[in-house]
C-alpha cells in the first residue's frame, strides 16, 4: 500500500513537472504577408521565403519547436493591424515576421508600440520611417528599404552614363516617394537636376500613359521610372509605341524578372537600362546560387528565381531563429534577452553580411544592375557593382540625414 | 414586439421575448468572460460594421434603395475626424476639440448622405446601385489624388478618441461598451422608426410610389429625408471605425470594403435590423478565422463559398433562413404535441386547432 501511495504521489508529481515543460516546448511564430488584393502573389513569394528559412532549421531553435502560423493582410494598413493583432493576441505568437509593404510597415511599427512583450521583425516592407522616425524598440528590419536599394544609381548614372538632366515617372505613393528620394539625393548633389515640373505621378494600376508619354520633356537626358509589375510593362509597352527613344534608369522593382520576362519588342529598348536593389538575379556568388538552388528544388512551381520578397522575409526570419539559437529558446522574461540578441545579431545572409544599426534598421549590401541580354535570348540583370554595408543616412550622421525631411514628391527640390 | 408600446406607456419587460432578455444579457456580459481580442476585434468590430450595414438595410429594406456609398459616408465622418481634430501626419488636423469634432464630422456625413440620395432618388433598383457605386469610387480616387486636404495614398494615422471621465475609450471594454450603446442604440431607433409615420409612409413609398404620389406625399422628400438618417447612423459609426482603426486612408473606403457591406447586409437580411448584426458577425468571424480552417492559398474560397451557401438556399440571408427553419421546428413540436391530443379532441368533436 505504501509503495502504491508513493509511486503515485511520485508519478502525479513527475506529470506536474512535465506538463507546463511541454506546453514550453513550442514557440509561436506568425507570419504575415499579403495572401489577398492586388499583391497576392508577392505575399505567396514571402511566405516561401519564411518556409524556406524555417525548413533550414528544421522547425526547431533553441532546442524548442517553432510553430508557424499565418497572417494575410491585403495591402491596406487597416488589414495588416486586423491580422496581426489576431496573431499576437489571439493566437499568441511571440514573434511575428512581416508585414510586407511600405504603409503596412508603418501601422505594424506603431501596433508594436503596444505590445512590449512581442518581437517583431519586419517581413519586406521598406518605407523609410518605419525605422528612421519614432522607432519601435520591438520592432527589427533586417531587410534593407527603398532609399538604400538605390544606393550607387545615382552617382553610377551621372558619372558613368553622363546624364545631366532627368524626368522622373513613379507610382503615387511612399514607397517610390522613397525610391525617388534615393536615387535623386546622390544624383543631384553631384549637381545633376530633375526639375519638380518634370516628375509625373501616376496612381498604382494606371492603364493610359499616353497623357504622361506626350508631357515629357525633349530636353532631358533619361527618364527615371519607379513603377511595379503591370504598370511597369503598361507603360514600357507604350513608351515604345509612341517611338520614345530616351534612356531609362530603373526603380528596384521596374526591371524585375516579372517585367523582363513579359514578350514584345520593349524587350529591346530596355537593354542597357541601370537599375539597383537588394538582390541580383544573376549574382556570380555561391551564397546567392545555393539560395537559388534551394529555393528551385523547394518550390518547383515558384518563381524562376526567388524575388525580392522571398529574400527579405527569409532574411528577417533567419534573423529570429538564429537569436533564438543564441538564447536557447528563452522568452520566459517577455523576450528582453532575445531583442538583446537580436539587436546584436550580425549574420551571413545569401547577399552578404547584415547587421543592424541603432535603431534596429539594417546594414547591407546593395546591388548595381544593367539589363542585358542572355545567351539564351533571355533578359537578364547583370551585377555591375556591389556597393558594401549600406546603412540608411548614407554614411551621414543621424542629425545630419534628418535635416533632409520626410520623403515626398518634392523632396530632394533638386533645382 | 410593438415598439410604439415602449413609448404609451404599455411595455413591460415580461413583454420581452425570453430569447431577446438572453440576448441583451449576454451582450452586456459578455466582456466578463471574452479575451481582449474578443472584445475588441470581434465584438466591437462587428457592432461597427453592423452599425454601418444597418444604415443599408435601413435604406434597402424600408425604402426599396440599396445604396453601395454607405460606407463612403462613414468614411466622409473618419476623414473628417481626422481632418478637424488631430492626426499625428502633419497634414491638417485643425486641432478642434472632440465635442466639436464629434458633432460636425457626424452631420456634414449625413448631409452627404442627403445629397447623395437627393441625386439617386430619382432612380430606381438597379440603377441606384450603379449611381452610387459611381459615388463611392469617385469617392476613392479623390481622397487618393488629393494632397492638399485628404494627404493623398497614406492619408492619416494617430487618431485618438478622447480620454474621458479618466477612461481612454480605445481600451477595449470602454471602446465595446461605446459600441454597444451606438449599435443598440440605432438598432432600437430603426426598429421604432419603421412603426412610425414617416417609416410606414417610407415602406409604403418602397411597395407603391405611384399611389403614394397620388395621395398627396412628397416621395423625393421622404426618400432624401431617409438618406438623411442612414448619413447618421454611418456617420456615427464611420466615428467609431476610425477611432478603432487609430488611422484612416483610401483603403479604408476602396470597393472591396463597399462590397463588404453590402455582402454583410444580404448575407444577414435585409427585413429586419438585426440581420446586418447577424450578417457582420459571420464576416468578421469568418475573415479572422477561416485562414486557420483552411491551408492559407484557399481560405478567400471558404469565405466566398460559405457567403455563396447562405444566398443560395436562403435569398433573404441568415434572417430568412432562421424563419424558414423556425416553422418546421414548431410543426415538429405541435404534431408531437397534438398526436398526443388528437384522440381527445376527436371525441369532443373540436374543430382542428387554429394555427398562432
Amino acid at each position: 500500500m505504501r509503495r502504491f501511495t508513493k509511486t503515485t504521489i511520485a508519478a502525479v508529481a513527475a506529470l506536474s513537472l512535465a506538463a507546463p515543460a511541454l506546453a514550453e516546448d513550442t514557440i509561436k511564430m506568425g507570419a504575415l504577408a499579403t495572401l489577398e488584393g492586388a499583391f497576392t502573389v508577392l505575399g505567396e513569394d514571402s511566405m516561401r521565403g519564411v518556409e524556406l528559412a524555417l525548413e533550414e532549421f528544421e522547425y526547431t531553435a533553441g532546442g524548442k519547436k517553432i510553430e508557424l502560423i499565418t497572417g494575410s493582410s491585403d495591402a491596406s494598413p487597416d488589414s495588416a493591424i486586423r491580422a496581426a493583432r489576431k496573431l499576437v493576441e489571439q493566437d499568441g505568437v511571440q514573434i511575428l515576421v512581416g508585414p510586407l509593404s511600405g504603409s503596412e510597415g508603418l501601422a505594424v511599427k506603431d501596433y508594436a508600440k503596444t505590445q512590449p512583450e512581442v518581437t517583431f521583425v519586419n517581413g519586406s516592407s521598406a518605407a523609410q520611417d518605419t525605422t528612421l522616425r519614432n522607432p519601435s524598440d520591438n520592432f527589427f528590419r533586417f531587410s534593407t528599404e527603398g532609399a538604400q536599394w538605390m544606393a550607387g544609381l545615382g552617382e553610377y548614372v551621372y558619372n558613368e552614363k553622363g546624364y545631366r538632366n532627368i524626368a522622373v515617372l513613379a507610382e503615387d505613393y511612399s514607397f517610390p516617394y522613397t525610391q525617388v528620394f534615393g536615387f535623386l539625393e546622390p544624383f543631384c548633389r553631384l549637381g545633376g537636376k530633375a526639375p519638380v515640373d518634370a516628375r509625373f505621378w501616376v496612381p498604382i494600376g494606371n492603364k493610359d500613359y499616353s497623357s504622361v508619354i506626350a508631357a515629357l520633356p525633349d530636353d532631358v537626358d533619361a527618364i527615371y521610372v519607379a513603377l511595379g509589375g503591370a504598370d511597369a510593362v503598361n507603360f514600357l509597352t507604350q513608351y515604345e509605341q509612341a517611338g520614345g527613344d530616351l534612356p531609362l534608369i530603373g526603380g528596384s522593382i521596374t526591371v524585375d524578372q516579372t517585367v523582363l520576362g513579359s514578350k514584345g519588342r520593349t524587350r529591346d529598348f530596355i537593354i542597357g537600362t541601370p537599375s539597383a536593389g537588394p538582390i541580383s538575379d544573376t549574382w556570380d556568388d555561391p551564397r546567392w546560387s545555393a539560395f537559388v538552388e534551394a529555393y528551385k528544388a523547394k518550390f518547383p512551381d515558384g518563381f524562376p528565381s526567388p524575388s525580392l520578397f522571398a529574400h527579405a522575409y527569409y532574411i528577417n526570419t533567419k534573423a529570429a531563429l538564429l537569436a533564438l539559437n543564441e538564447v536557447d529558446g528563452d522568452l520566459s522574461d517577455g523576450g528582453v534577452k532575445l531583442r538583446e540578441a537580436l539587436a546584436n545579431l550580425e549574420f551571413e545572409t545569401p547577399t552578404g553580411m547584415v547587421k543592424l544599426d541603432e535603431r534596429r534598421q539594417a546594414v547591407a549590401d546593395i546591388f548595381l544592375t544593367e539589363v542585358i541580354e542572355g545567351p539564351d535570348g533571355n533578359l537578364l540583370n547583370k551585377t555591375i557593382k556591389v556597393i558594401p554595408q549600406v546603412d540608411q543616412t548614407f554614411g551621414l550622421s543621424y542629425d545630419d540625414f534628418l535635416q533632409y525631411g520626410q520623403v515626398s514628391r518634392e523632396n530632394p527640390s533638386c533645382e | 414586439m410593438d415598439a410604439r408600446r415602449l413609448l404609451s406607456g404599455n411595455f413591460s419587460f415580461a413583454d420581452l421575448h425570453p430569447g431577446v432578455l438572453l440576448v441583451i444579457v449576454f451582450l452586456l456580459a459578455y466582456p466578463g468572460f471574452a479575451s481582449d481580442f474578443f472584445v475588441f476585434q470581434i465584438g466591437a468590430y462587428t457592432l461597427i460594421l453592423g452599425t454601418i450595414a444597418l444604415s443599408l438595410m435601413m435604406l434597402g429594406g424600408y425604402g426599396g434603395m440599396v445604396s453601395l456609398a454607405q460606407l463612403t459616408v462613414a468614411g466622409l465622418a473618419g476623414y473628417l475626424v481626422a481632418i478637424v481634430g488631430t492626426n499625428s501626419v502633419g497634414v491638417m488636423g485643425l486641432g478642434w476639440p472632440w465635442w466639436i469634432t464629434v458633432p460636425f464630422a457626424i452631420l456634414a456625413a449625413a448631409v452627404f448622405s442627403a445629397l447623395i440620395g437627393a441625386i439617386s432618388v430619382r432612380t430606381e433598383g438597379i440603377y441606384t446601385i450603379m449611381i452610387t457605386l459611381a459615388i463611392a469610387v469617385a469617392f476613392f480616387y479623390f481622397v487618393r489624388q488629393n494632397y492638399v486636404v485628404f494627404n493623398g495614398f497614406t492619408g492619416f494615422a494617430g487618431i485618438e478618441p478622447p480620454t474621458l471621465f479618466g477612461v481612454y475609450w480605445r481600451d477595449p471594454v470602454p471602446f465595446y461598451y461605446l459600441s454597444l450603446t451606438v449599435a443598440g442604440g440605432f438598432y432600437a431607433a430603426v426598429l421604432y422608426a419603421s412603426r412610425s409615420t414617416f417609416g410606414l409612409s417610407l415602406q409604403a413609398i418602397r411597395d407603391n410610389p405611384r399611389r403614394m404620389r397620388a395621395l398627396g406625399y412628397d416621395v423625393t422628400l421622404h426618400r432624401v429625408f431617409a438618406y438623411f438618417l442612414a448619413g447618421l447612423i454611418a456617420g456615427t459609426a464611420g466615428v467609431l471605425m476610425v477611432w478603432f482603426n487609430g488611422r484612416i486612408s483610401p483603403g479604408s473606403v476602396g470597393v472591396d470594403i463597399v462590397i463588404d457591406i453590402l455582402v454583410i447586409a444580404v448575407v444577414g437580411g435585409m427585413r429586419h435590423p438585426i440581420g446586418p448584426f447577424l450578417g457582420a458577425l459571420v464576416f468578421v468571424l469568418l475573415q479572422n478565422f477561416a485562414i486557420d480552417l483552411i491551408d492559407r492559398e484557399r481560405f478567400n474560397t471558404v469565405i466566398g463559398l460559405a457567403f455563396l451557401l447562405v444566398v443560395l438556399f436562403s435569398p433573404d440571408g441568415l434572417l430568412g433562413l432562421w424563419q424558414r427553419v423556425r416553422p418546421k421546428l414548431r410543426f415538429a413540436r405541435t404534431a408531437r404535441y397534438e398526436a398526443g391530443r388528437a384522440e381527445e379532441r376527436d371525441r369532443q368533436g373540436a374543430g382542428p386547432l387554429e394555427q398562432t
